[in-house]
C-alpha cells in the first residue's frame, strides 16, 4: 500500500497526540459528572472550565460567553434559531448568503417557514459577499445577519467585520453571526476585532474529535436555547457535558502553532501547491487569489470529479468533490461564483493541514497526470 | 393469545404443474425465510398450510411481513388461535377483529366446522359470534350480500380459528420453481425493478455487475449489494458476480469508434454475463432495458446487443413500461431511494459524445473486429469476483 496522503482536512482532520490523550484521561481518569458535588464531579468540572478558559483566550472573549456543543452544525442551529426568535418583536428581516453551509441555509428555510423573511445575498466571482450588497440589504428591520468567515468550499474569506460596520451605521437591531468552522484556528479570530455577537466552530477541523464545537455569544446579547432540560452550559445547551470531548479541544487548541505564524508559512506552501498545479495540464484553478491558503478547490478539464477521485483514492490520495456534506448535489458553491456544470462536474477540493508537505502536493500532482494521461480518451 | 398465518389451497398461485411438488417448494421457502425469527412450525393439513409459532419469542409481526414478501401466494390469513370452546371463542373475537373492522360499516361472519364433534353446528357458530361482535361494536351492520368485510371461524382438527379480512399476498410463482436466471444489474432503477419482477415468477437469482476499478468506487459497488439485499427479501439469497470490465473499456475506447463505443461495451457485457450465466446454471439472462429510454436502448440497438448470446435467451421484463410504472415497482420494493444516489458506475464513467441510435449489426461487428477482445473477456472473467448477498446484507 502507498503512503496516504490526506488531502482532505477540510472534511475532517486526524485528531492530535494531545487531544487523544485528554479525551482518553477523561474516559479512564475525570469521568465523573461535572454536575456531582463530590471530588470527581468537581474534578471533571474543573477540566471543562479549564477548556472554557482555553477557548475564550484563543477569541478573545470572557469565559462565560463560550458554550460547548454538539457540533458545529449544532453551533449553527443554535445561533440561528436562538437569535431569530429572540428577536421576533424587533423585527423579521434575516440577511445571509448564497454560498454558507447547509447547516445554516437549512437552518434559514426552517426560519423562513416560522415567518422570517430571510434574503441571500450572492457572492461575485472570487466568492466574496460585497460590502455593497451587504450594505443594500442590511435595514431597520433586520434582526439578525450570519456570514461565514471562509467558504468550506473554495475558501473564500467574507468581510465578516464591514457586516458589524454596517449594522452599526444603520442602527439596525441585527445580531451578528458568523460561522467560522473552517477559519476557527486557521485565521487569526478575536470575536472583538470581528465584531460579531455570534460566533461557531468545530473541534475536529483542528485536530480535536468529532462531536464538539462550541457558540461564542456575547455575554451583551440574549438568544434562546434550542434543548431544554437540565439547565447546562448557562442553560444554553442542556445535557450533561462531554468532558472528554471538551477536554480535547482544549488540548488541540493548545497544541496549535501560534496561529499568525503559521499562516504565513501555510500561505508559502500553498502558493507552492498553487503553482505546482498550475503547471500541471489541464488543472484550473476554482479558489480565488486571496482564499484561506487551507483550501484550494480545481477542476481537471473534461474530468469527472468521482472517477478523479476514486482513481486518486486507488492511489491512496484523498482529496473530496466540492464539499463532503454536499454529496451527490451539484456545488451550489461553484454555481453561485459563475462556473459552468463541465467545471463543476470536474471540481476536486484540496484542503491542507499543517501537516501536510510540498512532497504530498507533488504526488497529487503527478497522480493527475498519470489519471489524466490514462482517462484522457475517455473525456466526458 | 397465540396468533398464527393460515395459507389456504385457494390462496396458492396455482399452475399446471405439480401441485405438490409446487406445495413443498413454497413450504420450504416459508421455512427459510422464517427460520432466524424463532421456532417455527410449517405443515401442510387440510388443504391449508399452517404457519404456527412454537415458542413465545417468535417475532411474529416480522414473520407477517416476510410471508408477504415470498412468490406463490396470493393472500393469507392471520388468525388468532383458540381451544375449541365456544365460551373462549365469544370471549376474544370482538377485541381480536376490531382493528380490521376499523372504519367499515359493515360485516358478516362465515363458520366453518370440519371438526363434527363440535357441539354446535355452523350457522349456530356463526349467529352466536356475530351477535358478539355486534354488542362489542353497535355501531356495525351485517350485510350476508355484500359485507365491507368478511369475519371466518374455523373449528378445525387441532383448533379454533379466527380471522378478519385477507392479507395481500407477494404473487408470482414460488422463487426456484421456474428455475435460475442472471440480472445484469448496474446500480440504476430498472435493474433492480427487473430483477424483482422476474423472481415473482420463479426464478432464483444469480447477479452479474461491472465496475471500472478504479474510477468506480467502493460506494457504487455497496450500493449494488444494498439494491440486491432489498431485491433478496423477494428473491431469496442472490449469488453475485463483480467484473473488473475498465481494460476493456480501455481497448474499446483504443481501438474501436467512438459512436459505437457504448453497443461494443454491451456487446461484450452480454459475451461476460452469458459466460458466467451458463457456468452457473442459470437458464436466462436478465436486463432492466425498456425500449427507446436511452440511445443503447433503441429497436436497433437492442437488436445487436442482442445477436451476441450463444444459447441463453434474455429476457427484458420492463421493455414496455414508462418511467413511472417502474419507479411505482422501485418505491414499492423499496429500491428506488438507493437507485438514485449518485455514484458513477462503469457506464456513466465512460460516456461517447455522440452514440449510434440506428446501429446495423455489420457495422457494430466491424467497428468491433478492430481487437481481438477475447483474452481481455477472458482475464475479465478470471478475475472476476463472488459473493452471496441475503437478505441481511452481504456473505463472502
Amino acid at each position: 500500500m502507498n503512503k496516504t496522503v490526506y488531502l482532505d482536512n477540510s472534511a475532517t482532520t486526524k485528531p492530535c497526540f494531545e487531544a487523544v490523550e485528554a479525551i482518553n484521561n477523561c474516559l479512564t481518569e475525570n469521568w465523573y459528572n461535572p454536575s456531582s458535588g463530590y471530588s470527581g464531579g468537581i474534578n471533571a468540572l474543573g477540566v471543562i472550565e479549564d477548556a472554557r478558559r482555553v477557548v475564550s483566550s484563543f477569541i478573545g472573549c470572557r469565559d462565560d460567553e463560550v458554550f460547548f456543543t454538539g457540533s458545529g452544525t449544532e453551533a449553527n442551529n443554535l445561533a440561528l434559531f436562538g437569535a431569530a426568535r429572540a428577536r421576533k418583536k424587533q423585527g423579521s428581516k434575516i440577511v445571509s448568503t448564497t454560498i454558507e453551509h447547509p447547516s445554516v441555509l437549512k437552518t434559514l428555510e426552517q426560519l423562513e417557514q416560522e415567518g422570517f423573511e430571510v434574503v441571500l445575498l450572492s457572492p461575485d466571482k472570487n466568492g466574496r459577499i460585497s460590502e455593497e450588497s451587504l450594505y443594500n440589504a442590511i435595514d431597520s428591520k433586520t434582526i439578525l445577519v450570519s456570514i461565514m468567515l471562509v467558504n468550506n468550499e473554495i475558501g473564500s474569506i467574507q468581510p465578516v467585520d464591514s457586516a458589524s460596520r454596517i449594522i452599526k451605521e444603520k442602527n439596525a437591531p441585527a445580531l451578528l453571526h458568523c460561522d467560522a468552522v473552517q477559519a476557527f484556528g486557521k485565521l487569526p479570530i478575536k470575536v472583538s476585532a470581528l465584531g460579531v455577537d455570534l460566533l461557531s466552530a468545530s473541534g475536529h477541523k483542528i485536530h480535536a474529535s468529532k462531536g464538539i464545537g462550541f457558540l461564542y455569544k456575547s455575554s451583551k446579547v440574549n438568544i434562546r436555547p434550542i434543548i431544554y432540560g437540565g439547565g447546562q452550559e448557562g442553560n444554553l445547551r442542556s445535557g450533561t457535558e462531554s468532558v472528554p470531548l471538551i477536554a480535547g479541544l482544549s488540548a488541540a487548541i493548545k497544541a496549535m502553532p501560534n496561529v499568525e505564524k503559521q499562516l504565513i508559512v501555510q500561505k508559502q506552501l500553498y502558493d507552492k501547491i498553487k503553482a505546482m498545479l498550475l503547471n500541471t495540464e489541464r488543472v484550473i484553478i476554482n479558489s480565488p487569489e486571496d482564499a484561506l491558503p487551507y483550501i484550494l478547490n480545481i477542476s481537471v478539464d473534461g474530468y469527472k470529479s468521482e472517477p478523479m477521485l476514486n482513481a486518486l483514492a486507488a492511489k491512496s490520495i484523498f482529496v473530496s468533490k466540492g464539499s463532503a456534506c454536499a454529496k451527490g448535489h451539484r456545488s451550489y458553491v461553484l454555481s453561485e461564483i459563475g462556473l459552468n456544470n463541465d467545471r463543476i462536474d470536474s471540481a476536486v477540493r484540496i484542503s491542507l493541514s499543517r501537516h501536510n508537505t510540498l512532497e504530498e502536493a507533488q504526488l497529487l500532482c503527478e497522480a493527475i497526470v498519470e489519471i489524466t494521461n490514462k482517462m484522457r480518451r475517455f473525456k466526458k | 393469545m397465540k396468533e398464527i398465518i393460515l395459507i389456504k389451497n385457494g390462496e396458492l398461485v396455482l399452475k399446471g404443474l405439480n401441485k405438490s411438488t409446487f406445495e413443498s417448494m413454497l413450504i420450504k421457502t416459508i421455512r427459510r425465510r422464517l427460520r432466524d425469527l424463532g421456532k417455527v412450525s410449517v405443515k401442510s393439513a387440510q388443504s391449508t398450510i399452517y404457519i404456527e409459532p412454537v415458542d413465545d419469542e417468535f417475532d411474529f409481526e416480522e414473520a407477517i411481513s416476510r410471508v408477504s414478501k415470498i412468490f406463490g401466494i396470493a393472500a393469507f390469513s392471520r388468525c388468532a388461535a383458540l381451544n375449541k370452546d365456544m365460551d373462549e371463542i365469544l370471549s376474544v373475537v370482538a377485541d381480536y377483529v376490531r382493528p380490521a373492522l376499523q372504519g367499515v360499516k359493515t360485516f358478516k361472519v362465515i363458520a366453518k366446522r370440519s371438526d363434527k364433534a363440535f357441539p354446535l353446528k355452523s350457522p349456530e357458530i356463526a349467529a352466536q359470534v356475530g351477535g358478539a361482535i355486534l354488542s362489542a361494536m353497535p355501531y356495525l351492520r351485517v350485510d350476508v350480500k355484500n359485507p365491507d368485510i368478511i369475519v371466518s371461524v374455523e373449528i378445525r382438527d387441532y383448533a379454533a380459528y379466527i380471522h378478519a379480512g385477507q392479507l395481500h399476498g407477494a404473487g408470482g410463482l414460488p422463487v426456484g420453481s421456474s428455475g435460475k436466471a442472471t440480472i445484469l444489474i448496474s446500480g440504476g432503477i430498472d435493474s433492480p425493478v427487473a430483477a424483482y419482477t422476474m423472481a415473482k415468477r420463479g426464478l432464483t437469482l444469480n447477479a452479474v455487475h461491472f465496475a471500472s476499478p478504479p474510477y468506480t468506487g467502493p460506494l457504487a459497488e455497496k450500493k449494488v449489494k444494498t439494491l440486491l439485499q432489498k431485491v433478496a427479501q423477494y428473491s431469496g439469497d442472490i449469488r453475485l458476480a463483480i467484473v473488473p470490465f475498465t481494460e476493456i473499456q480501455e481497448a474499446i475506447a483504443d481501438n474501436c469508434k467512438e459512436e459505437y463505443f457504448t453497443l461494443i461495451m454491451r456487446r461484450m457485457m452480454m459475451r461476460i454475463a452469458e459466460s458466467l450465466a451458463i457456468a452457473s446454471g442459470s437458464k436466462a439472462l436478465i436486463t432492466g432495458e425498456s425500449l427507446g429510454q436511452v440511445a443503447s436502448q433503441t429497436l436497433p440497438a437492442i437488436g445487436v446487443t442482442d445477436i451476441v448470446t450463444r444459447e441463453l435467451p434474455v429476457l427484458r421484463p420492463l421493455i414496455g413500461m414508462d418511467k413511472e410504472e417502474i419507479i411505482v415497482i422501485s418505491r414499492k420494493i423499496d429500491t428506488f431511494e438507493t437507485s438514485v444516489l449518485p455514484y458513477e458506475d462503469c457506464c456513466t464513467v465512460f460516456t461517447p459524445r455522440h452514440p449510434r441510435t440506428r446501429p446495423t449489426i455489420e457495422e457494430c461487428a466491424e467497428a468491433e473486429s478492430a481487437f481481438d477482445f477475447a483474452p481481455l473477456i477472458e482475464k475479465a472473467i478470471s478475475e472476476t469476483v463472488y459473493s452471496r448477498i441475503t437478505r441481511d446484507g452481504e456473505v463472502i
